[in-house]
């Protein structure tokens, strides 16, 4: 009888755990698969750090919102970056500081209402005003009277802008407080979009769901959770979308995005775990891309101590330059991901935009002997060893820092002769850069906001320019700029900022590494996938079979 | 009863304040949040100093403090810097949390007491060892690659379920993540249910029913195992906080937007309203879960009671 108990009770747990299993797999089946209808592309997406508005918004996972529902005067070609003519007309200027903008007809919001001169105007005015915090604002800083709406500190002293005037309903013009030949190109960002009336009337309302100009308009927006996108009728442009909208799921975690393209039940995923990166060509049988984004990483010194200033030491920098094997580096830690860097800029722009592939030439080329050679008849390194800091909470960082400090080590044949210093958290890494205290490299990057030339030197390069972190300054290369500002033509104005280039990589302020590539994967359901300049997803051209 | 009631709800008070001045000052140590809302550049110095002012960052910590508070108790938890009140994040985050949370308890309680029983009662046996060691096995691996592997086996290879939950996370999409959740505690609780049944087989009690000649299920049930429960119920008591504060990984990899999730978004983008606001629940929560606990014994075992 006891025997017969006993057989009950393990048969009876094994039941319970046999229901609980089939419980999981019938239960979750069902759930899956969303409600979306069959043309619709279903896309990763994470919560955009900042309210999406044009001049707030400066990562991906906002842009791609903005890249879909916005049109500015200007867009800027996914395959070529170069920028084509969208709401604009024409934007035209005798000076270079001057400029008319000429509207197209026929452009509307989703709401139906008209795009005019006064959606751009009061859009601009808007974005660069202080006391509207909008994170974008110093792209308006050319504008005349932008210190006017954006003082250093204290209350503004206007609400608009000086160097903005309406003419009449499609045409407005612009005066820059400096010449600046190759502002137009400027105009495909998103911070330059038109605004609908709603945006200044409703404002709250218009956030909850954001109406705007472009290929698609906002069905539904649920706060981090999921925006439901669909064909906007209105839209005038001519790169109407191939599909019948977007559907964006915010994913607590890029790992489970694509956990879910594998599984089929996400069809573009545009951040890849950096573990997977290794597998997911093979994984995804292809649909794998692996293309140039608009960033640079490279590593700075601080200009403003002594022990890294004279003649001397630019010989100990070069070596430093020499003794890194960036070609090592990206195939292992980035498997591919990232291009080994040949100049300041990035192979977005191509090489009519001022891309070179052979500026920074043998500095740039991993040379081991050499490197050790120069380093010793600068002096060797200050102080016998050299740091390099970056915040390590984002990224790869420590990796590739501690592969690089590797890598110079053994060029010099010493164990310590660079050492990795790593920052617990990116606000105290620019804590420490705002306030000059580095003294070995610093990690520094450029993420672009628009493909030319000018902005990938200018602000990090001119003298006291926003982003100068090395706090960097050469009359030559400020004067190089300032003709490149003021040329006629796009090519001439290109030329003189590559000038400026070849001088600063003669001082070499900064050690270039690597370019950084956009990747993404899609599933087998949808065909035609392609990032633009941005590493944004191109949703428009995007074909669901 | 109710005095001793009253009495663990005063001692509500200091917890509350101390926990909530604790996490606000830790917050506020990691640094500048207003930094790392220009992504990898430098702030531009107007507006950060407009955006500082407008999240009371400009103001001496003490005052940030004391304005924060002031809000709580209006009901006012702040905003988070996507312009998302926090109230909303946690009307949306705690539903979902406790459904997962409760899921998991209903696992532990159902197989890890069933396996408790089991075992203790056949100390020895095959049965015993097995369930031992396979206990052992779920300890030491981490839920992560528990919930990773499973997602990848019976999500994407065998494709059973969805491997990520949709926002509305529903009880049936929950059940899986809930299952891996639970796993840990519920080996816990199995351990703890046998050694605590095996201790309580050989006691007085025990024995004086089985002599009087009751059936071995009621000597069991009425008599071996509610005694036997007071241990494990502490532990599926604080279990029920930990579970809800300390389901971010099962939230991260099967996508459930829940309270870890918020939280660990929270630290990430250094916003202190958020995470302070649902520390501080969670805090509550944990405070009620023991009293719960405490007041539970006295059901358990009819020797404790509370004056």
């Amino acid at each position: 009888m006891r025997g017969a108990t006993r057989v009950t009770w393990s048969v009876g747990a094994v039941g319970a755990l046999a229901l609980v299993a089939a419980g999981c797999g019938g239960g979750g089946g069902t759930g899956g698969g969303g409600g979306s209808g069959s043309g619709v592309v279903r896309a990763f997406w994470t919560d955009p750090q900042n309210p999406i508005e044009p001049a707030n918004t400066n990562e991906v996972q906002g842009g791609k919102v903005l890249d879909m529902t916005f049109r500015g005067l200007k867009k800027y070609n996914p395959k070529t970056a170069e920028a084509e003519n969208a709401v604009a007309e024409s934007v035209d200027s005798d000076d270079q500081q001057n400029f008319t903008v000429k509207l197209k007809k026929g452009w509307k919001f989703s709401d139906g209402s008209a795009v005019t001169a006064h959606s751009f105007v009061d859009a601009w005015n808007y974005g660069a005003l202080v006391t509207n915090k909008q994170v974008n604002s110093y792209f308006f800083e050319y504008i005349e009277g932008y210190e006017d709406v954006h003082p250093e500190s204290g209350a503004p002293k206007a609400k608009t802008m000086s160097g903005l005037e309406v003419k009449d309903n499609r045409t407005f013009t612009v005066k820059l407080n400096q010449k600046f030949s190759l502002w137009p190109e400027t105009l495909g960002y998103a911070a330059y979009s038109p605004l609908p009336k709603s945006f200044f009337s409703d404002h709250d309302g218009w956030l909850e769901k954001p109406v705007g100009n472009g290929p698609y308009k906002v069905d539904s927006y649920t706060r981090g959770q999921s925006m439901q996108l669909s064909k906007n009728d209105e839209y005038a442009g001519n790169d109407k979308p191939k599909n019948d909208g977007v559907e964006l799921r915010v994913y607590t975690d890029q790992n489970t995005g694509y956990t879910d393209l594998q599984a089929g039940n996400l069809d573009v995923v545009d951040e890849l775990p950096a573990g997977q990166l290794k597998n997911a060509k093979k994984d995804l049988d292809g649909r794998y891309i692996n293309q140039p984004a608009g960033i640079f990483q490279t590593v700075s010194f601080p200009e403003y101590d002594d022990a890294w200033k004279g003649k001397d030491k630019l010989k100990v920098r070069q070596g430093l330059s020499m003794a890194i094997d960036r070609e090592k580096v990206s195939s292992q830690i980035y498997h591919g991901t990232r291009e080994p860097a040949t100049d300041y800029t990035s192979p977005v722009l191509k090489k009519d935009g001022g891309y070179s592939t052979s500026l920074c030439g043998e500095i740039c080329t991993f040379q081991p002997k050499k490197a050790k050679k120069l380093i010793a008849e600068g002096g060797g390194l200050p102080g016998g060893t050299v740091t390099i800091t970056s915040n390590v909470d984002t990224g790869s960082h420590r990796q590739w820092m501690e592969a690089v400090c590797n890598s110079i080590n053994s060029a010099l044949d010493k164990d310590n002769a660079c050492r990795v210093n790593p920052v617990p958290t990116f606000s105290e890494f620019r804590k420490d850069i705002s306030a000059k205290k580095m003294d070995g490299l610093f990690r520094t990057g450029w993420q672009m906001d628009y493909p030319l030339i000018q902005n990938f030197l200018q602000p990090l390069f001119y003298t006291d320019a926003s982003s100068n972190d090395s706090g960097y300054s050469n009359e030559k290369v400020d004067k190089l700029m300032d003709e490149g500002n003021k040329a006629s033509g796009e090519k001439e104005a290109i030329s003189k900022f590559q000038d400026a280039e070849k001088e600063i990589l003669k001082d070499l302020p900064a050690i270039p590494l690597w370019y950084q590539n956009g990747n993404a994967g899609y599933s087998d359901r949808v065909s035609d996938v392609r990032l633009n300049p941005f590493s944004v997803p191109v949703f428009t051209e995007i074909k669901v079979k | 009863m109710g005095r001793y009631v009253i009495r663990r709800l005063l001692q509500m008070i200091p917890v509350f304040i101390g926990t909530t001045l604790l996490i606000f000052v830790m917050v506020y140590a990691i640094g500048d949040p207003v930094n790392a809302m220009f992504g990898d550049r430098a702030p531009d110095p107007a507006t950060a100093a407009q955006l500082r002012e407008e999240f009371d960052l400009d103001k001496p910590l003490w005052l940030q403090y004391v304005l924060y508070m002031g809000k709580i108790f209006t009901g006012d938890f702040g905003t988070a810097f996507n312009g998302q009140p926090v109230i909303e994040l946690m009307a949306n985050a705690f539903p979902i949390t406790v459904r997962l949370a409760v899921i998991a308890i209903i696992f532990e309680i159902l197989i890890g007491i069933t396996l408790g029983v089991l075992t203790g009662l056949r100390r020895g046996r095959p049965i015993d060892t097995s369930v031992l060691v396979l206990t052992l096995v779920v300890i030491s691996v981490p839920t992560f690659v528990t919930g990773t592997l499973g997602q990848y086996l019976i999500g994407v290879k065998w494709g059973w379920i969805a491997p990520a939950v949709s926002p509305a996370a529903t009880v049936d999409e929950l059940l899986f993540p809930g299952l891996v959740l639970a796993l840990v505690s519920l080996a816990y609780v199995t351990r703890l249910t046998r050694t605590s049944i095996a201790e309580n087989g050989r006691a007085d009690y025990v024995r004086t029913a089985v002599a009087k000649g009751l059936p071995r299920r009621r000597v069991t049930v009425r008599h071996l195992l509610r005694n036997s429960l007071i241990p494990v119920v502490t532990f599926l008591g604080t279990d029920l906080g930990n579970l809800m504060a300390g389901a971010l990984v099962t939230e991260r990899i099967f996508n459930i937007q829940g309270v870890g999730f918020q939280l660990f978004q929270g630290i990430v983008r250094q916003n202190s309203p958020t995470v302070v606001g649902f520390v501080t629940i969670l805090v509550i929560v944990f405070i009620v879960a023991n009293l719960v606990v405490d007041l539970l014994y006295a059901v358990l075992d009819p020797r404790i009671r509370y004056a």
